[in-house]
């Protein structure tokens, strides 16, 4: 039921924003030099900044879905859970090589993205945000009721993961573990932009505006959402896959409601559409939480629940939104004068 | 093949059950058919309730005293949100109404959790209720067959004033085409906020009866959400007649699955629902 948002298809500052995004700004500098700041300057901080950088991988995917393609979700936890009990079950019975069980992460959640895919993304509007939500639930539950194989509730874990490229070996105070992850999140940020700034991602966001225009454009619609919906997914599974050899454990919460939906609060704390704010929202949400559940476990709901309802009221295109109306605003000014 | 009294018996569970999960989403479909707003908050609705009750009960109220008084303020809370936050949620894109019911959610459970911390709780049941009738080598639980008397009692007072009073038309005109519905006059926003506080009422209801099957805690609100909209979506929105047959289905599919295959546990009724979704989107009876 969603109203196509512009008759005329895409408008003006959408176009320059297209066009402008093929070249790297001074956020991916900004972006780098905070990472490797963060190595060297707040060591006792290093497994919560690799949990910000999953965030931020699993936040990039949804945003690639929802942000380009118009996807709603409410169950993109699904891939993150495959990719991480993917990358569980090969490290436990194929091979501890990390990146090789990268990969099969992402190609398993991949191939459920098409599976999937296929099926669900003929629907639109609500019944869509339902059906994602009862696939990731009947995913769930399937986890959960296969015990012997995933260890239902407590968990997949007894695994290990050998050096990164045999050279590097994952130590107590998760320093490999932040530069693997870091590393991985560079990867798979071109990606996205590459994705994202292709045509491939200017017809997603043709389709994401006005479906109906870009069917009769010729556009095979259902083919694009679907092979957008499985890249995506396969960028969640690597988020989840990282999680999984980082911690050494795949929990049934991966595969959860509430993961899903954080991870959309993410994206709506940072905003939609623009890649990088999925970064902000990372940042925000993954340190916000970890600071207010130090201070008080039990009522950090509160502060995350106050959150959300203020962001989508005062701010809804998200903090990245904010900024760029912010900036656009000052470059209108430095034209004027 | 289990006897004759045990079919019964699952049946009346799975029944019971169902009813419970067709009055807290009763009001959902309501809602979400006059206004298309994903409520992510309905089911702490419920939850309110069943706390409100407990504080009463332990009190020292009986149970069936506290209950009107738990509906009532549920109700109130329920009417004081519609006129505040729900206003801004009605103002914001479909996805951020999502996300804002999501979020008030939040706010629902950790306030639960400070006022009655995280344990989980029952409403003891009331005396007369306790115990079960053996009839003939069938054992019935006394209180699931109160269950299913009150909620089918609330389910043809529903029924009846949808079909024929006044206000029903109107909430039928509105759910059918809200725009045409303003245009010929009905004050919409009124009619919504009336059904939104009904709603909250009978999620209440729910959340008090069914709190022997659905135990209260903190996470009460997220934890049955999934069950609730899925009954909305496969009865179709709007529709109180889908909600009550798909309730009661997945009612007994759940509770028959769960006693047949046990090492697939909840995994059945999800699977039906989503195939059910595929070949029907807009669910059991929705034709607009």
């Amino acid at each position: 039921m969603r109203k196509p948002e512009n008759t005329i298809g895409t408008s003006v500052p959408e176009m320059r924003s297209a066009l402008r995004t093929h070249r790297f700004g001074w956020f991916e500098i900004v972006m780098l030099v905070v990472f490797v700041a963060v190595y060297y300057l707040l060591p006792g901080y290093l497994p919560l900044a690799t949990q910000v950088a999953i965030m931020i991988i699993f936040a990039i995917s949804l945003d690639l879905a929802l942000g380009y393609g118009g996807i709603e979700t409410l169950g993109h936890a699904v891939f993150y859970g495959i990719g991480g009990y993917a990358a569980g079950l090969y490290a436990l019975h194929v091979w501890q090589e990390p990146i090789s069980g990268l990969l099969v992460a992402a190609i398993a959640a991949g191939i459920f993205g098409i599976v999937s895919g296929v099926v669900v993304l003929r629907a639109k509007g609500l019944t869509l945000v339902m059906l994602t939500l009862a696939c990731a639930t009947m995913v769930h539950e399937f986890a959960n009721s296969m015990r012997a194989v995933t260890g239902g509730d407590d968990g997949l874990s007894g695994y290990r993961i050998d050096p990164v490229f045999g050279l590097f070996r994952f130590d107590l105070f998760g320093r490999t573990a932040y530069i693997y992850s870091v590393c991985i999140l560079v990867v798979v940020f071109l990606i996205a932009r590459v994705v994202a700034n292709s045509n491939f991602g200017l017809t997603a966001r043709g389709i994401r505006s006005n479906a109906q225009r870009m069917q009769l454009l010729g556009v095979p619609v259902l083919n694009r959402l679907v092979l957008l919906y499985a890249i995506s997914g396969a960028l969640a599974g690597i988020a989840g896959a990282l999680s999984a050899q980082v911690t050494k454990l795949v929990g049934l919460n991966t595969l959860a409601f509430t993961l899903s939906g954080n991870v959309l609060i993410v994206l709506i704390l940072g905003g939609i559409g623009r890649l990088y704010g999925a970064v902000i929202g990372s940042i925000v949400f993954v340190v916000l939480s970890d600071r207010a559940a130090a201070i008080d476990p039990f009522n950090w709901l509160f502060i995350l629940g106050g959150l959300i309802v203020l962001t989508v009221w005062l701010a809804p295109d998200g903090i990245a939104g904010r900024f760029s109306a912010l900036t656009q605003q000052l470059r209108g000014r430095e034209r004027k004068s | 093949m289990p006897s004759l009294s045990t079919l019964l018996s699952l049946f009346i569970d799975g029944a019971s059950y169902g009813m419970i999960l067709f009055l807290i989403a009763s009001g959902l479909t309501v809602t979400l058919g006059i206004m298309r707003i994903v409520n992510l908050s309905h089911c702490g609705f419920a939850m309110i309730g069943g706390y409100a009750a407990l504080a009463l009960v332990s009190m020292g109220l009986p149970l069936l005293a506290a209950l009107p008084i738990a509906v009532l303020f549920t109700m109130a809370v329920g009417f004081l949100l519609e006129q505040t936050i729900y206003r801004v949620v009605y103002r914001t894109h479909e996805f951020g109404q999502i996300l804002m019911t999501l979020g008030l959610t939040y706010l629902m459970v950790a306030t639960i959790n400070l006022l009655f911390g995280s344990l989980m709780q029952n409403i003891p049941v009331p005396e007369a209720l306790n115990g079960v009738w053996l009839a003939g080598g069938l054992t019935i639980s006394k209180y699931r067959i109160f269950l299913v008397a009150v909620s089918a009692g609330v389910a043809v007072l529903l029924w009846a004033t949808f079909e024929w009073t006044m206000f029903g038309a109107k909430l039928r005109a509105a759910i059918d085409n809200p725009r045409m519905a303003r245009a010929s006059g009905i004050d919409v926003g009124r009619l919504l906020s009336v059904a939104f506080a009904a709603g909250c009422g009978l999620a209440a209801l729910g959340g008090v009866l069914g709190a022997q099957m659905l135990p209260l805690e903190p996470f009460y609100a997220l934890k049955y959400l999934v069950l609730v909209l899925m009954v909305v979506t496969v009865g179709g929105l709007g529709s109180l007649k889908g909600s009550l047959v798909a309730a009661l289905a997945l009612g007994l599919i759940d509770t028959f699955g769960r006693y047949f295959v046990p090492e697939f546990g909840g995994f059945v009724i999800y699977v039906t629902v989503f195939a059910f979704l595929l070949v029907r989107p807009r669910g059991l009876f929705q034709n607009a």
